[in-house]
């Protein structure tokens, strides 16, 4: 029983930890399009982590299957969600931003 | 147990509130849409944690998944609509 619960909270935690950085990475990063990443990528797998962790302290249970549907809802939804975001960000005409030293300088967006 | 899963709720409430300075500051309203979809997203692990803090968890995966469906609809129908529009300010 001691260690469905340890890697279970193991599990959590390393979701927060996840979801903290792609928070970070969605205020800090320069431009949307690299913000993109956090939201998409970062996020996704935090909670990934976090709903993982949650099913393994629930053990064998129709619960635990409803988890693994959500997770895997998740993982499919919510990079399509961003894309569909950036897809529409490049219709709508924003640039994406480049370094200033590259040749091609952008108003760096703050 | 429940002890564990009250602070890790209140964990990623705090993780939660990040995003808000992007929605409030983003420059453009992609960047204020994507705060509003990570919070959404992050808002589900809550849901479910607060689930299995009072032993609910049949009743409370089902929200979440409810709220998964929900928040992925909203962000297309956003980006749909915003696709559209051309930029006029810039």
């Amino acid at each position: 029983m001691m260690i469905q619960e340890t890697v279970a909270v193991a599990l959590v935690l390393l979701g927060a930890i996840f979801m903290f950085a792609g928070s970070v990475g969605i205020v800090r990063l320069p431009d949307f399009f690299s913000r993109t990443h956090a939201a998409g990528k970062t996020d996704t797998l935090g909670i990934m982590l976090s709903l993982a962790g949650l099913a393994v302290y629930e053990g064998w249970s129709l619960n635990s299957l409803k988890l693994l549907v959500v997770i895997l809802f998740v993982a499919i939804v919510n990079p399509v969600s961003v894309h569909a975001l950036a897809k529409a960000a490049m219709e709508y005409g924003i640039k994406p931003w480049f370094r200033p030293e590259t040749g091609e300088t952008e108003a760096k967006e703050k | 147990m429940e002890q564990v899963f009250t602070h890790v709720a209140a964990l990623v409430t705090v993780i939660i509130l990040i995003p808000f300075y992007r929605v409030l500051k983003g420059p453009t309203v992609f960047d204020r849409l994507l705060g509003a979809g990570a919070i959404g997203a992050k808002t589900m692990v809550i849901i479910c944690l607060i689930g299995f803090i009072y032993k609910r968890v049949d009743m409370f995966v089902d929200i979440t998944l409810a709220y998964a469906v929900l928040n992925f609809i909203g962000i297309i129908a956003v980006s749909k609509y915003f696709e559209s529009q051309d930029e006029q300010e810039e």
